[in-house]
């Protein structure tokens, strides 16, 4: 039975819905990222869960039984505000034991699991200090030692690693998921940015505007994303649009504007269906020369961006379309320059094909 | 587990279940309906009804139309000016470097720790007697009784609750928006008249409100420095001492309508009006932002604030020292003479403070919290935070007329019993209004963190509301006590026979109970050391309190 | 033409010193992301440079001249604040005209002016909203275009993606290096991003604590960083310790649990403790040699475009690799054994610290 079932559940503030219609399911022990820009209604999914919020339609199910009328101080779901989390007039310590005391436990057991929780994040040598003498990664390892610490079981992490600086936000994403699988808590992390949502999670789910767009494992998520914002979501992409002309069996032509043509699998299309195609960044050859690939096109390096493990092309294509190419560790015969003229090339395999959004490209891929 | 403890875990477990924390916040607005807000408006509804049968002559209907309008128009003017000289003198604070900074915002304070009624004597004797500034210029009285000595008055009561309003947004103002302004090009004074004072309009408004409010309640001291001019609040009490019910309710009636329509007009239209397209006067602004100038204006507002108001409030120091010197004092201590009215006066004063302290926090809170955390919804808390209000904005004296009626007509209650009651009402709003603002400010998400712990309410409130309010639950206790020590509009409306402290000492101010001026001058400053004395005290309670650990 | 000059700037609160000795020169036209961790003194840079701070001691210089004397409003700079700080009782477009207003010019040509702002931050149809009714991005570009209107060719920006979600942010910071180069505006924008400041700035500062610790091009401080501070920063690194046992001058073999390797290095003593550093896409992952440093992989993240792999080496080492995803191998899987092998060129050798490693790379 799966440790948290989420069933059709509705939320409405006034006349915004923020949750419409969501259903999930997370398995004990399991990690789940929740993935979505601001607004997308992931904060009130925490909120639902943790018991502060109640939902207008649907049914929220602990171990199958159903807690849409159990108090959030009765549901044994930790809750990890993104802000302002740690009590101020409390020293460490006594912030972290507050989980047992409140639910009744004498004082000896809980500062034997306060310390314990301490330990863990390694900051047992600042028990006595108080939340402002703490720097933002400390603060933040308190608070997750203060869930764990409450026995709680399920982990309601509200953009966790969000105040922090890029840099530290690299190294402590690693380090919570570590502490979350260690402890064998079931967790619910909740953020907006992908990359932190690909290396926490086992599971990955996004949501747009209160709708669930796609969940999934992080491998079949990147590979076969649901939808053309999912794809630009986790990963981004060069977005080309096209219409598909004829089917050879299990590969489709699909035209181009400006009469170039791309081969892509043909499963479920239709043909004369205008459609996007997504092509995965790193899923892009450039070559000088000569490229053996399903798909060839001529074209000219229009833009250079360097993000240092990765340089990011950006190539015109004959048509006018403009492809990125994203090459990671290069080496010096890698190297090329705005103005060159180059071969850009991709299999067949890796055109994701999309139909044509009913709202249009541009808003499709709006992050609002 | 010791006993305290384990009852406490059940309170806890109780408090829990649903329906208790709902119940517990009913009750309280329960209190509030009955016993606040519906003595007021059915005192005043009875007053209507009771209308028809009620006949004015002519001469006194003129005295009454011209009192009233004269109580908007002082209130007004001075409520302007106060905002005028107020504001400067909390940016000095604010924005002022130095130690000198934190003395002058003790000394801001001062007016509010003297009892308004100690005020009206100290003014009185600073403005209008002999001993006072006219000396300088060669008078016996440059400023007699009447509407000059009033505004003044009331100017020095209301500047203190400006500069307090005006510090606390200056301190929560980010002062991004004026840096951003000045990188755009615009020198100081342009920045703060353009981007500086249109955010702060809010806060700006409220605190004008607060000076007009208390500027038309005002009674007591009002009364000893009027003379022989009558604003409405000095009307209706010489209405009612000269017996014309009349008049009285009448009057008080017309106070509390254009007191509710002003307040709503001002409130309503204020936030509407469209600030104009910018009005820039590049060179002028710039000259006048230089320092020299600045410092001028720093200059004048010290001298400003040191003549009309701190001055003429601890004048009354002078009288009360030569007085305690000269031999008076023993007399006092010993109860003699008028002494022993006096005494019993006092603590009858200090009685009912504290009763209405205990009262208004143990039921306050809990409409505090409603209206701050919605308990009840957002448009319950509105609703609750208006009629919160209602209290503040009507005219205590006139508001007293109303009590008066109304628990006249329930029955023969004590006379101590209608004064607590009154009491109670006038001073309600502060400690809620105080204290829902302090659990405003808390973010809610640490109550939320709490809860998800496994916290019930009553824990929540124990262990992280409560600890983090502490400062304004003292702050609001404060201010009711020293606002029920200083009562005497709704007081002198429905006390009779019983006297608080400020009413016995309005009478021997104004001579209606025959006493030396020193006697007068000695009754004044054991009113003033008595509240300075309460306030220390508190203090001290509150400091040793916070020094405990929060287990 | 602004160019901007620091020379020798210091400042403190008390006890902590915000900035030490901070000397820089920036061209006309160039874009300087200074680029540090929270509290390491960035924006108590920009801000005496705005003269919102004064220094206490050190000279600022604008084309040459010294500012000391000119108050923030006459220094002609566009500043955009951390927390946006739009004017809330200001429509969108009251917001950009306010610095043109303020300097009392032409109604017309403000008009003229705060029209093509519009234009160009795209805002011409929200011109009568207000900020709080805008999303993020949209708040931010006005904050922009407000200080863009008053003309100013020297601009700092604190932080001004800092509250934006991580993909607005991704697209946003090019938007903003193309309207800087457009306008050829001269730029210092102050972050603690370094996939933000290396994809856009032509110059990198990076800071640490109160001071200036390297300064160069983007692939320069990420290919061949000067210090262990700078390499860790500005991406991921593997810090390996181990000692020096021969060098030449230039060349140097090193000695890492028992694995010789050779690496460029100047000025090292035999005998000496060193850290080598080596970024995780510069570790080849290959099926186990016997010759070959061999371990065994702890745990794998699939990152999409690339896997990440921690491998325990003999010796009990932990090293962190990433590998494209774009390789048409399968990828390896946990507990499988491997080996591992550097390319020296990017290998780069550091003297181990006086202070020990952890004190010398803390980010906080």
């Amino acid at each position: 039975m799966p440790r948290v079932n989420f069933v059709s559940v509705t939320k409405k503030f006034g006349k915004v819905v923020a949750l419409d219609g969501v259903s999930f399911a997370v398995s004990d022990g399991q990690y789940l990222c929740v993935l979505g820009p601001t607004g997308s209604g992931k904060t009130t999914l925490l909120k639902l869960l943790a018991g502060l919020l109640k939902p207008d339609e649907g049914t929220i199910y602990f171990d199958g039984k159903p807690v849409n009328n159990v108090e959030a101080q009765d549901r044994n779901a930790a809750y990890v505000p993104q802000q302002y989390s740690l009590f101020p007039h409390l020293t460490v310590i006594q912030n972290v034991a507050f989980g047992p005391l409140a639910k009744g436990k004498p004082a000896s057991i809980a500062l034997e699991a306060a310390s314990a929780a301490l330990d863990l994040v390694r900051l047992s040598w600042r028990a006595q200090a108080l939340p402002n003498e703490l720097s933002g990664g400390m603060q933040q390892r308190v608070a997750l030692a203060r869930g764990l610490a409450s026995g709680a079981g399920l982990l309601l992490l509200d953009e966790p690693l969000g105040a922090l600086d890029a840099r530290l936000r690299l190294d402590l994403r690693h380090k919570l998921r570590d502490l979350v699988k260690q402890s064998g808590f079931t967790a619910i992390h909740v953020t907006h940015d992908q990359d932190e949502a690909m290396s926490v999670g086992d599971e990955i789910m996004i949501l747009r505007n209160g709708k669930l767009q796609d969940y999934g494992p992080q491998r079949r998520v990147y590979r076969k994303p649901a939808s053309i914002f999912v794809a630009n979501m986790i990963g981004g992409a060069s977005f080309l649009e096209g219409i598909v002309d004829t089917t050879v069996g299990e590969t489709a032509l699909i035209n181009l504007r400006g009469g170039l043509t791309i081969q892509a699998p043909s499963k479920n299309l239709t043909l004369t269906a205008p459609v996007i195609l997504a092509l995965r960044k790193e899923r892009i050859r450039i070559s000088r020369d000569r490229l053996e690939m399903d798909n060839v096109f001529k074209g000219e390096i229009r833009g250079v961006r360097f993000l240092g493990n990765s340089k990011e092309y950006l190539i015109r294509i004959s048509n006018g379309d403009i492809i990125a190419s994203r090459q990671f560790a290069e080496s010096e015969d890698d190297v090329f320059k705005v103005g060159q003229e180059v071969l850009v090339g991709f299999l067949e395999s890796d055109a994701l094909v999309f139909d044509y959004p009913a709202e249009g490209l541009r808003k499709e891929l709006e992050v609002v | 587990m010791g006993f305290p403890a384990r009852f406490l875990l059940i309170l806890e477990r109780f408090s829990a279940k649903t329906g208790v924390t709902k119940g517990v916040y009913s009750i309280a607005i329960i209190f509030f309906i009955l016993i606040v807000i519906t003595p007021a408006i059915a005192g005043i509804v009875v007053q209507l009804f009771s209308l028809p049968s009620l006949a004015l002559s002519p001469d006194i209907a003129k005295r009454m139309e011209a009192a009233v309008q004269w109580s908007f128009v002082i209130g007004l003017v001075v409520s302007t000016l106060d905002v005028l000289g107020g504001i400067p003198l909390a940016w000095l604070i604010v924005r002022g470097r130095g130690q000198w900074t934190t003395i002058l915002d003790s000394l801001a304070d001062i007016p509010f720790i003297v009892p308004t009624v100690a005020l009206g004597f100290s003014i009185l004797e600073f403005w209008s007697s002999p001993v006072g500034i006219s000396q300088l210029f060669g008078s016996t009285s440059i400023v007699s009784p009447g509407v000059i000595l009033i505004m003044l008055l009331h100017f020095a009561f209301s500047f203190p609750v400006i500069v307090r309003v005006m510090v606390g947004e200056f301190l929560n103002y980010r002062e991004s928006y004026e840096v951003a302004a000045r990188t755009l090009g615009a020198s100081p004074l342009t920045a703060v008249r353009t981007v500086t004072i249109p955010i702060l309009r809010p806060g700006i408004l409220a605190a004008f409100l607060l000076a007009l409010a208390r500027s038309l309640s005002e009674t007591g001291a009002t009364i000893v420095v009027a003379g022989a001019f009558e604003n409405g609040t000095v009307f209706i009490n010489n209405a009612r001492v000269s017996g014309l019910t009349s008049a009285v309710v009448i009057a008080s009636l017309i106070m509390i309508v254009s007191s509710l329509a002003v307040f709503g007009l001002i409130k309503i239209i204020t936030p509407r009006i469209r600030i104009l397209p910018l009005k820039v006067w590049p060179n002028l602004e710039r000259k006048l932002s230089k320092p020299p100038v600045v410092a001028t204006r720093n200059a004048i507002t010290l001298i400003a604030f040191l003549v009309f108001v701190l001055l003429p409030c601890l004048f009354l120091a002078f009288p009360a020292i030569q007085a305690a010197a000269g031999g008076t004092a023993i007399e006092a201590f010993a109860g003699v003479g008028p002494w022993k009215a006096f005494w019993s006066s006092m603590f009858l004063s200090y009685v009912i403070a504290t009763l209405a302290t205990i009262v208004n926090i143990v039921s306050g809170l809990p409409v505090a919290i409603l209206i701050a955390r919605k308990k009840f919804g957002t448009r319950m808390a509105k609703v609750v935070d208006a009629l919160v209000d209602l209290p503040i904005i009507v005219p205590s004296l006139a508001l007293g007329v109303s009590l008066n009626f109304f628990w006249r007509t329930m029955g023969t209650l004590p006379e101590f019993v209608v004064i607590l009651l009154a009491h109670i009402t006038i001073t309600y709003s502060y400690f809620v209004r105080t204290m829902a603002a302090s659990i405003q400010g808390i973010a809610p998400e640490l109550e939320d963190a709490a809860k998800t712990l496994g916290a019930q309410p009553l824990r929540v409130f124990r262990k992280i509301t409560l600890p983090l309010t502490k400062y304004s639950l003292l702050s609001g206790a404060i201010l009711v006590f020293t606002r029920s020590v200083d009562e005497t509009g709704a007081t002198s409306a429905v006390a009779v026979n019983l006297k608080t402290a400020p009413i016995l000492l309005v009478s021997w101010i104004r001579g209606t109970v025959a006493v030396t001026p020193a006697e007068r001058a000695l009754g004044v400053g054991f009113l003033v050391a008595t509240s300075f004395l309460a306030l220390v005290i508190l203090r001290l309670i509150a400091t040793r309190a916070s020094a405990k650990k929060v287990a | 033409m602004p160019t901007l000059d620091l020379i020798g700037v210091s400042k403190n609160y008390g006890n902590i010193q915000a900035l030490t000795d901070i000397s820089l020169h920036v061209e006309n036209k160039e874009y300087v992301c200074i680029l540090g961790p929270s509290g390491c003194g960035k924006s108590t840079l920009i801000r005496c440079v705005a003269g919102i701070n004064k220094p206490d001691s050190g000279g600022i210089l604008i084309d040459g001249e010294s500012v000391e004397q000119i108050p923030i409003e006459d220094r002609r700079i566009g500043y955009v604040f951390q927390d946006i700080a739009l004017f809330p009782h200001m429509s969108v477009r009251d917001n950009i005209s306010y610095g043109l207003a303020v300097r009392h010019a032409e109604s017309t040509e403000i008009t003229t002016v705060t029209n093509e702002m519009l234009d160009l931050i795209n805002m011409r149809d929200r011109s009568k909203a207000y900020p709080r009714e805008l999303s993020g991005g949209a708040q931010q570009k006005l904050a922009v275009g407000r200080a863009i209107a008053t003309g100013s060719h020297l601009f700092l920006l604190d932080e001004p993606l800092g509250a934006l979600d991580a993909i607005v942010r991704a697209e946003l910071r090019y938007e903003l290096r193309k309207l800087a180069s457009d306008l050829g505006l001269t730029v210092i924008h102050v972050t603690h991003d370094q996939e933000e400041a290396l994809s856009i700035a032509d110059t990198v500062i990076v800071m640490k604590s109160g001071r200036i610790v390297e300064v160069g091009k983007p692939s320069e401080i990420y290919a061949s960083p000067k210090n262990l501070f700078t390499a860790n920063f500005v991406g991921e690194t593997n810090l390996l310790e181990g000692k020096l046992l021969e060098t030449d001058g230039s060349q140097c073999t090193v000695d890492i649990k028992g694995h010789r390797f050779k690496v460029s290095g100047f000025g090292k003593k035999v005998g000496q403790r060193v850290i080598v550093s080596i970024r995780p896409e510069y570790i080849l992952l290959t099926p186990p040699t016997v010759v070959g440093w061999n371990g065994e992989i702890k745990q794998v993240t699939f990152l999409g475009n690339l896997n990440r792999y921690v491998v325990e080496v003999e010796g009990g080492l932990e090293m962190i690799a990433e590998v494209s995803t774009a390789e048409y191998s399968t990828g390896f899987r946990v507990g499988e054994s491997v080996m591992v092998s550097f390319d020296d060129v990017h290998m780069l050798l550091f003297d181990y610290p006086a202070e020990g490693l952890e004190k010398e790379i803390s980010l906080e």
